[in-house]
């Protein structure tokens, strides 16, 4: 297990809600660098909702967020941009937009009003493509690649906004078994070796307990925040996802 | 990576810099060449040493100059103007609410502006106006309908997250004005009707010298405010909320581009009546021929595509003695639809 007092995002006494109905009532939770985290839950648990709060587009809470210590409220969109990215489940495929570009975009929180990139700029992009294993793909427009292909070029335009946490909504929908774990992989090994938060909500409970560090879990308005092995051994997961009943009836 | 991935990358680097710049300077030499064109064009002949001294102020008969400098050089700034103008407020239409169909009067700009002259129309004679006041005002009444379209919407885009939302609710918003136009239209009388549909038709011809001094700045300020918008407009590619978590201020940026629109289109179709299929066919067009979607590419090369094309209507049109809608439409419909049919023959090779 990792240092986990190296907390950078917290949740306290937060409340979500769905338009008038409540996801989660009062809870805390906080998460620490360096650590890959899965965010499950059944289906309407509200994992997009709490992962949309924690990265400042829904507002619809009470209680804090803070990230490194200050409450996003207070934080300056510009500034947020530089301290939280985040990758949706919207398939974006702009045509005659090459992957390059789409990376570059991520660098907007530091380049000027125009977006003009300086050379150190340029190199952030081409490593983060290289991180996701994308160095070869600078140049192809994103209407002519695949959805895992796309997936990762998003998640390299996040890694180019270089932001201390990283959230992603359901990054391993869409993908096929082999691109789901490499995914996945890839994702523990950014937040290892770049010593980021990284936060993704998935329903691939195998990927959850055996890639990722942490787990946390909502569970009828509350979220359960293990290291990965604990959640295994504390039965959370068996008694939410019903399994018993699903494979042996 | 390989060395050898290094270096096809930069070549084509390269290659793709020297294209846009090449695509560039041809753009801009077919805009100046068409301009010359445009100045050549019209009912009497005149000849180029002509045209040459009347612009310099050499030896030219009076009337002739006046043709020049009063008619054919006003007119051939005016479809300069209102082509870079509808083109790139089209791009901006197109990028914000991320739709191919967008163009510059999705917001219902076209529509506030017919309001303006609909009710400035019937009631100009009222008020005992002259003639000479006539065309003055009818261009003011566009411009206050125009801008009081934008202040609604601006309002509402306050309050409404979506941006889908404030796309129907502008276009609702201009079907419901133009069935309030359509009123005015049955109970106006003859001669107002006549006015109000020739309006309609567009018109690169009526804009004055003076009124000129008025249309330059209002566009370079149009101009100036979309080159303002390249950067939001890039991040709008990925979508609004891709744009807020890469620091976007969402709502200063709609409103900066909804001024952009305004001046550009607003001025225009004040000027020149609603001229349509320009501001939806050119941004298509020209990311077609630069194969870029950066808006610091597209915003000056859409400029320029966008002048040359109307300059094109302006000659076919004096060509012909057509009204200047109807010459965009029959340019601009065959444009789109060649758009569409080659988008989709690039879908099904894949």
């Amino acid at each position: 297990m990792r240092n986990i007092d190296n907390n950078i995002l917290q949740l306290r006494d937060f409340s979500a809600f769905y338009g008038s109905r409540i996801i989660l009532d009062r809870v805390d939770a906080s998460f620490g660098r360096g650590m890959s985290t899965a965010l499950i839950g059944r289906n309407g648990t509200g994992k997009s909702t709490l992962l949309r709060a924690m990265a400042g587009l829904n507002k619809n809470y009470t209680g804090t967020v803070s990230v490194d210590g200050r409450d996003i409220k207070d934080i300056r969109g510009d500034r947020m941009a530089r301290l939280v990215s985040f990758v949706t489940t919207e398939r974006t495929r702009v045509s005659n937009l090459m992957c390059r570009d789409v990376v570059a975009l991520g660098r907007a929180p530091y380049t000027n009003w125009i977006g003009h990139m300086q050379p150190a700029d340029m190199d952030i992009v081409e490593e983060s493509l290289h991180r996701v294993g994308m160095g070869d793909y600078a140049t192809r427009t994103m209407d002519t690649m695949s959805d895992g292909e796309c997936q990762r070029i998003m998640i390299a335009r996040a890694l180019a906004q270089d932001t201390p946490v990283m959230m992603l909504d359901e990054p391993t929908s869409f993908l096929d078994l082999p691109n789901r774990y490499e995914l996945a992989r890839l994702l523990s090994r950014l937040a290892h070796d770049a010593d980021k938060c990284i936060i993704y909500s998935t329903h691939e409970l195998d990927i959850a307990t055996r890639m990722c560090d942490s787990i946390a879990l909502i569970d009828n308005q509350k979220l359960i925040h293990l290291p990965a092995e604990e959640m295994n051994r504390a039965g959370h997961i068996k008694r939410l996802f019903n399994l018993d009943d699903i494979l042996c009836p | 990576m390989t060395p050898r991935s290094t270096i096809t990358l930069n070549l084509t680097d390269v290659y793709s810099k020297r294209r846009t710049i090449t695509l560039f300077g041809l753009s801009g030499a077919l805009v100046l060449l068409l301009f010359v064109v445009d100045l050549f064009t019209g009912s009497v002949s005149i000849t180029a040493s002509q045209i040459w001294n009347a612009l310099t102020g050499g030896d030219c008969p009076e009337a002739t100059a006046r043709i020049i400098i009063d008619i054919r050089l006003v007119k051939a700034l005016v479809a300069l103007l209102a082509g870079a103008a509808l083109s790139v407020s089209g791009l901006q239409m197109q990028t914000l609410f991320r739709n191919p169909l967008a163009g510059p009067y999705v917001l219902g700009i076209s529509s506030g502006a017919s309001l303006g002259v609909a009710l400035f129309i019937m009631g100009a004679p009222a008020l005992g106006m002259s003639a000479i006041m006539s065309s003055v005002g009818i261009a003011g009444a566009a411009w206050i309908g125009a801008a009081a379209v934008l202040v609604i919407i601006a309002a509402a885009s306050r309050r409404i997250k979506d941006i889908m939302v404030i796309l129907i609710l502008g276009m609702m918003f201009s079907s419901g004005i133009s069935a309030v136009v359509q009123i005015i239209q049955y109970l106006s009388r003859e001669s107002a009707l006549k006015a109000y549909v020739i309006w309609t038709m567009g018109s690169l011809g009526d804009v004055t010298t003076w009124q000129l001094y008025i249309l330059i700045p209002a566009i370079i300020a149009g101009l100036v405010l979309a080159i303002a918008t390249i950067k939001p407009l890039n991040l709008l590619l990925l979508g609004e909320e891709y744009a807020v978590t890469m620091g976007l201020n969402v709502r200063r940026s709609r409103n900066l581009i909804f001024l952009s629109t305004t001046l550009l289109a607003g001025t225009i179709t004040a000027f020149c009546g609603p001229i349509g299929f320009i501001g939806l066919a050119m941004p298509h067009v020209t990311r077609m021929i630069f194969r870029d979607s950066d808006h610091r590419i597209l915003i000056p090369a859409t400029a320029l595509t966008g002048a040359a094309i109307m300059l094109i209507c302006d000659i076919v049109s004096k060509q012909y003695t057509l009204p200047v809608n109807s010459v965009t439409s029959m340019l601009g419909i065959p444009v789109v639809i060649w758009v569409v049919l080659s988008n989709a023959n690039a879908f099904s090779k894949r």
